[in-house]
């Protein structure tokens, strides 16, 4: 069946698809029509679930995490403050090792206040041990979701999905919404934790951990994450399977197999790393794009390969890390020179705040780095 | 394949030690006014209180002497009594 909706929407309709028993959710702008929608198709008797209004996000992820305590299939979904307002419980859901799936529309934090797309709401997250996926269209939206929860239920760990405010999130685009009978074959029952209560086992989660202890919880999560592309792959090509479409994996490769300068970017901006990279290609410099899909597990042999084979990235970053530079050039450079790749990585950070991508300083990087190159 | 390990304690008696000794007041029940409606049983915050064949009995090894069962019972039958230092 293909419908016409908005990003926000085709998540609601991938969480009505994945039978989720719970959600719990506190309205923020751009998240609000997610829960809007989610809302409209249990009212309607279409998603048999339990949607729990909450007076904060700290208690939206507290309900979804005592649901997934229970067993149940949760999910919630929020923004920018409202992300850093359950920024305590966030880590709880991972700690406890509990499946659970959360959409992050991105929005910048403030103040100043803003309510358009930045990623460091969603990069606020990535040393907690959450699985975090990031979509670029609506269609991606709901594929992701629904890969989130199967994800989330093999990890045993809580799965992010993010996507731009408004371009992404209010933009209204064809989707593909696959069958339920598809859909429950690629899930199936909900995995219960094993943190999940079980009246025969009694048992509670919160324990003290010693200083000998503790680093083996990290190390544990670490390690998961660590082993997760694989299994990210794996589950994307069985999705795609059922649903008949092509699966993409850690990252989307756009013209990067002749490339001499390959653009990384993420989200919605890799559409103006496109169209930088074919503007430049009619001048003769031969420029891909590698979009990046997934933050944790982090694309490092894809990020590797991509950068040996092109020899040099320009990275896209919609999120800063004050004081240092834009996250996703900063975490690049770590993991090529843990691999020993020395190419250069030159970053642009923009499109904070919603900002339009200034293409001309995009393509004026992309262009020097090639020069430079010879 | 790493394996997942969970934060979890599982409940054990006495895991903190014999936690009675921090009781400043014990609870005493007077057996003549006890109605054994198990109230102060299910409110005792430490599993404290046991029934022994119908007969509610304080765990003095671990009862901290909160005094949750003397202000639940509806009966009065539960007194909080000031424990006196030994040798006196």
């Amino acid at each position: 069946m293909r419908l016409v909706l908005t990003g926000n929407h085709a998540a609601a309709y991938a969480v009505k698809l994945a039978r989720v028993n719970v959600v719990a959710a506190y309205p923020i702008t751009p998240q609000t029509s997610v829960i809007e929608k989610i809302s409209e198709f249990v009212e309607k008797g279409e998603l048999n679930a339990r949607l729990i209004r909450v007076e904060s996000e700290h208690s939206a992820m507290a309900a979804v995490i005592g649901a997934a305590f229970a067993g149940a299939r949760a999910y919630t979904a929020t923004s920018a403050q409202g992300l850093l307002y359950m920024y305590e419980m966030v880590w709880w859901a991972a700690g406890a090792r509990l499946p659970i799936v959360m959409g992050l529309v991105t929005r910048g934090i403030a103040p100043p206040w803003s309510i358009w797309t930045d990623h460091a709401d969603f990069m606020s997250i990535r040393d907690s041990g959450w699985a975090m996926l990031f979509a670029a269209s609506a269609q991606e939206v709901l594929d992701l979701t629904i890969i989130a929860f199967k994800l989330a239920e093999e990890l045993m760990l809580p799965v992010a999905v993010g996507w731009d405010a408004f371009i992404v999130s209010h933009t209204a685009e064809p989707v593909h919404v696959p069958e339920q009978d598809a859909v429950d074959r690629f899930l199936g029952e909900p995995k219960r934790a094993p943190a999940a209560v079980d009246f025969d086992d009694p048992k509670s989660i919160g324990a003290l951990a010693f200083p000998k202890d503790y680093p083996l919880f990290r190390e544990n999560i670490h390690e998961t994450l660590r082993g997760a592309s694989p299994k990210l792959r794996r589950l994307e090509e069985e999705y795609s399977k059922v649903v008949g479409r092509k699966s993409l994996g850690l990252i989307e490769e756009i013209m990067c197999d002749d490339a001499e300068v390959v653009i990384v970017a993420m989200g919605a901006a890799a559409g103006e790393a496109v169209e930088v990279a074919r503007a430049l290609r009619r001048e003769g410099v031969r420029v891909g794009v590698a979009r990046v899909r997934s933050v944790r597990p982090f694309p490092e042999e894809d990020l590797a390969r991509i950068a040996e084979k092109a020899g040099a990235l320009v990275v896209l970053d919609r999120s800063y890390s004050l004081g240092i530079g834009g996250v996703i050039a900063l975490e690049t450079r770590a993991v090529l020179h843990r691999r020993g790749v020395t190419v250069p990585v030159k970053e642009v950070v923009a499109g904070l705040g919603g900002q339009e991508i200034p293409l001309e300083v995009l393509r004026r990087t992309v262009l020097n780095v090639a020069r430079e190159r010879g | 394949m790493t394996s997942v390990i969970i934060p979890a304690a599982r409940p054990a008696i006495g895991s903190a030690g014999k936690t009675g000794l921090w009781r400043l007041r014990r609870p005493v029940i007077n057996y003549d006014k006890c109605r054994r409606c198990m109230l102060c049983w299910m409110y005792c915050p430490e599993a404290a209180i046991e029934v022994r064949e119908g007969v509610l009995i304080v765990d003095y090894d671990y009862c901290k002497g909160c005094g949750i069962c003397a202000s639940e019972c509806p009966a009065g039958a539960i007194s909080m009594v000031k424990e006196e230092v030994s040798g006196k």
